[in-house]
């Protein structure tokens, strides 16, 4: 047996736990778990556990429904939300065939085979969200729970409670936090993850958004990660810092230059830019997303880069004098409700693609761009971002960069069930036509 | 460990075959005489006498070794169950007994215990640092009494550092002793492990790992620099 198993079975068994829940996601970035008994988990370590997978959004079709989930004991965590008298513990699971063949619908699995598919090249991801969310008095209705005027003291102080606790919570978890700050909208809150392999940031994300949520409805409230939740004020992102290693330093730092990047570093963003509007579907997979990708909210509509401009896709924050390791650069459309293992795939794919092919980069984006007319954007050669979940599904259908991603498996289920996303989004008649539209015509 | 002493000489093959297996050192000898002119500088580790065949002699052994001016321990005696009234009156010339024939992981159990009692052997290995406790047999891990939740490479780390205190690793020099030359990732891999595991400390004894600026990681206080 592996020591990472033996060690598992020995804390299980020391700590006294109870139950091991074992995690794994769906096509569309949902978490799923199920829990299991000490007694059964040395068999699910070494043999995986049977499930039908054709529950699982994305997952199997009825004929080979079933799958095995076999626990990731690197990942092996115990859960400080169940509390002591009981003590339950996660792991995350890689999804197999019963040939041991991994399964071709596991983002994790897509994720994986990215990461590899860089790793021949030499090249290790890592990745430091910006993870931005609101908290709301109820799940039926945004309504802000420091906007409530006559008791916003007490209401205040109750959130910071809330994200004091959260972060403890994560740090226990061995998720350490960089920054944590109220943000720009009425109980809108962020806090910024220090990076870390685009692999175990992923898994961190699923268990971010659970702790985030697990602590908000502790405390009486409700976390969202809903992109753009209350019209009119600002939506919630996820800004991914990115980075590349190669033997053993930042591949995109070179001191010398005069943005502080390498040429890999360039090709890697102009990679990103020109398979920007592909990825999108992926990154901002929700009809709700393109609320969030609009002019006024600092939000990126435009395909640019720069060094400090709000209104870019791709902006390269400056590295301090003397520590290069600190060189990245910071992608700005994708938002909370991503696949994060989805979504680091494609963005991985389009840069890995630029240095490949070694993208020339375009010239930076010096003057705001939304203040541009459309012939100057044009002549500068600075396309849009989908304005639609509909229009992001039809670039992404052609592209070959997402479908080799993904793989056929998880491309063809995601461009499905979106296509159906956008119909039954279509078929609504919003409160907008009324006001327009009724007493009018 | 020193070898322990087994009587008699050859020793049974079953007896053999299982502290072999258990990972034992082991001699046999046929008599007092021989046990002291082979016994190492050391001592022996302890010894196990198998008194089913010729009871006389075992027990005439056992006497003498335990007669010496430095009593040999632990003495584990084999006997078959129809000699279980010899033991009476005989106390005091072993520490633990197994009936013959014995079952391999009673043996081993009992040799086990036997020796983590008297203290020797592979008994559980504790590691302490101030506050700091690993249990090295059992993987876990407590600061100031209160269980640390580790993640096994966390753990792994931590053991690594702490079982080095005071000194200075390079990144590389961690990826290679902690991870192996099979683990793919680069010098990052480290710094991520670092902060998860400081994160875990909590903030108080987050210095426990230093940084060493432009160098790696150094665990604990500085031999040479108490005060930085």
């Amino acid at each position: 047996m592996e020591p990472q198993a033996e060690y598992v079975l020995r804390t299980v068994e020391e700590r006294g736990v109870r139950f091991v829940r074992l995690w794994f996601t769906d096509v569309l970035g949902s978490l799923k778990s199920f829990a299991i008994t000490p007694a059964e988990l040395e068999t699910a370590l070494e043999e995986g556990m049977t499930f039908d997978g054709s529950a699982i959004e994305g997952y199997s079709r009825i004929q080979e429904s079933d799958v095995l989930a076999v626990p990731d004991a690197n990942t092996f965590e115990i859960v400080p939300w169940r509390g002591s008298d009981a003590p339950t513990a996660r792991m995350f699971c890689d999804i197999q065939h019963f040939n041991g063949d991994p399964f071709p619908g596991d983002p994790r699995h897509v994720l994986r085979r990215n990461l590899v598919a860089a790793r021949e090249k030499g090249y290790t991801f890592f990745v430091g969200p910006e993870m931005e969310f609101y908290y709301f008095h109820s799940s039926d209705f945004p309504e802000p729970v420091d906007n409530a005027g006559f008791f916003d003291l007490t209401h205040t102080d109750m959130v910071s409670e809330l994200r004091r606790h959260t972060i403890t919570m994560l740090e226990h978890m061995g998720i350490p936090v960089e920054y944590s700050f109220h943000e720009n909208g009425p109980g809108q809150h962020e806090i910024d993850l220090r990076y870390k392999d685009a692999l175990s940031m992923a898994d961190d994300i699923m268990t971010f958004r659970l702790i985030v949520k697990q602590v908000a409805s502790d405390g009486g409230v409700y976390a969202t990660f809903m992109p753009k939740p209350i019209q009119g004020a600002f939506g919630s992102g996820m800004h991914c810092h990115l980075s590349l290693e190669k033997d053993g330093v930042n591949a995109f730092a070179d001191p010398s230059d005069e943005f502080g990047l390498s040429q890999t570093g360039k090709h890697f963003i102009a990679g990103l830019l020109r398979h920007a509007r592909e990825i999108t579907a992926v990154t901002n997979q929700t009809v709700n997303s393109y609320k969030r990708l609009i002019l006024g909210y600092e939000a990126p509509t435009y395909v640019s880069w720069a060094r400090n401009n709000e209104s870019a896709l791709v902006r390269v924050p400056p590295a301090k004098r003397g520590r290069e390791d600190s060189t990245r650069i910071e992608f700005r459309s994708p938002d909370p409700a991503c696949n994060p293992y989805l979504a680091f795939s494609v963005m991985l794919a389009a840069g890995m693609k630029g240095i490949e092919e070694g993208y020339e980069l375009p010239p930076e984006a010096t003057r705001n761009i939304w203040e541009m007319s459309d012939e100057a954007r044009e002549a500068a050669g600075i396309g849009s971002l989908p304005q639609s979940l509909d229009e992001a599904v039809t670039i992404m259908e052609g592209s070959e960069l997402v479908k080799e991603a993904l793989g056929e498996h998880v491309f063809e289920y995601f461009i499905r069930n979106k296509r159906d996303e956008w119909n039954s989004y279509r078929q609504q008649v919003t409160q907008f036509e009324l006001d327009r539209y009724l007493s009018s015509i | 460990m020193e070898p322990i002493l087994v009587f008699p000489d050859p020793a049974p093959a079953l007896l053999a075959q299982t502290l072999d297996l258990a990972g034992y050192a082991w001699k046999a000898v046929s008599n007092a005489a021989v046990a002291t002119q082979q016994e190492p500088k050391a001592g022996w580790a302890g010894a196990i006498v198998v008194a089913d065949e010729d009871p006389e002699a075992a027990f005439s052994l056992c006497r003498s070794l335990r007669k010496r001016d430095s009593v040999l321990e632990p003495l584990l005696l084999l006997i078959s169950g129809a000699q279980l009234a010899d033991l009476e009156q005989r106390d005091d010339h072993f520490d633990d007994f197994c009936l013959t024939p014995f079952h391999p992981r009673e043996l081993e159990a009992r040799l086990k215990h036997l020796f983590h009692r008297a203290g020797r052997g592979p008994a559980a290995e504790i590691l302490e640092y101030g506050d700091l406790v690993l249990n090295l047999e059992t993987y876990q891990a407590a600061f100031g009494g209160n269980p640390l939740d580790l993640t096994y490479m966390e753990y792994e780390l931590l053991k690594f550092l702490a079982t080095n205190p005071g000194k200075v690793f390079t990144r590389e020099q961690l990826l290679s002793r902690v991870w192996g030359y099979e683990y793919y990732g680069g010098a990052r891999t480290v710094d991520v492990h670092v902060r998860r595991l400081r994160a875990k400390l909590g903030e108080e004894h987050a210095s426990l790992i230093h940084t060493v600026r432009s160098v790696g990681y150094r665990f604990g206080v500085s031999r040479f620099t108490p005060h930085d």
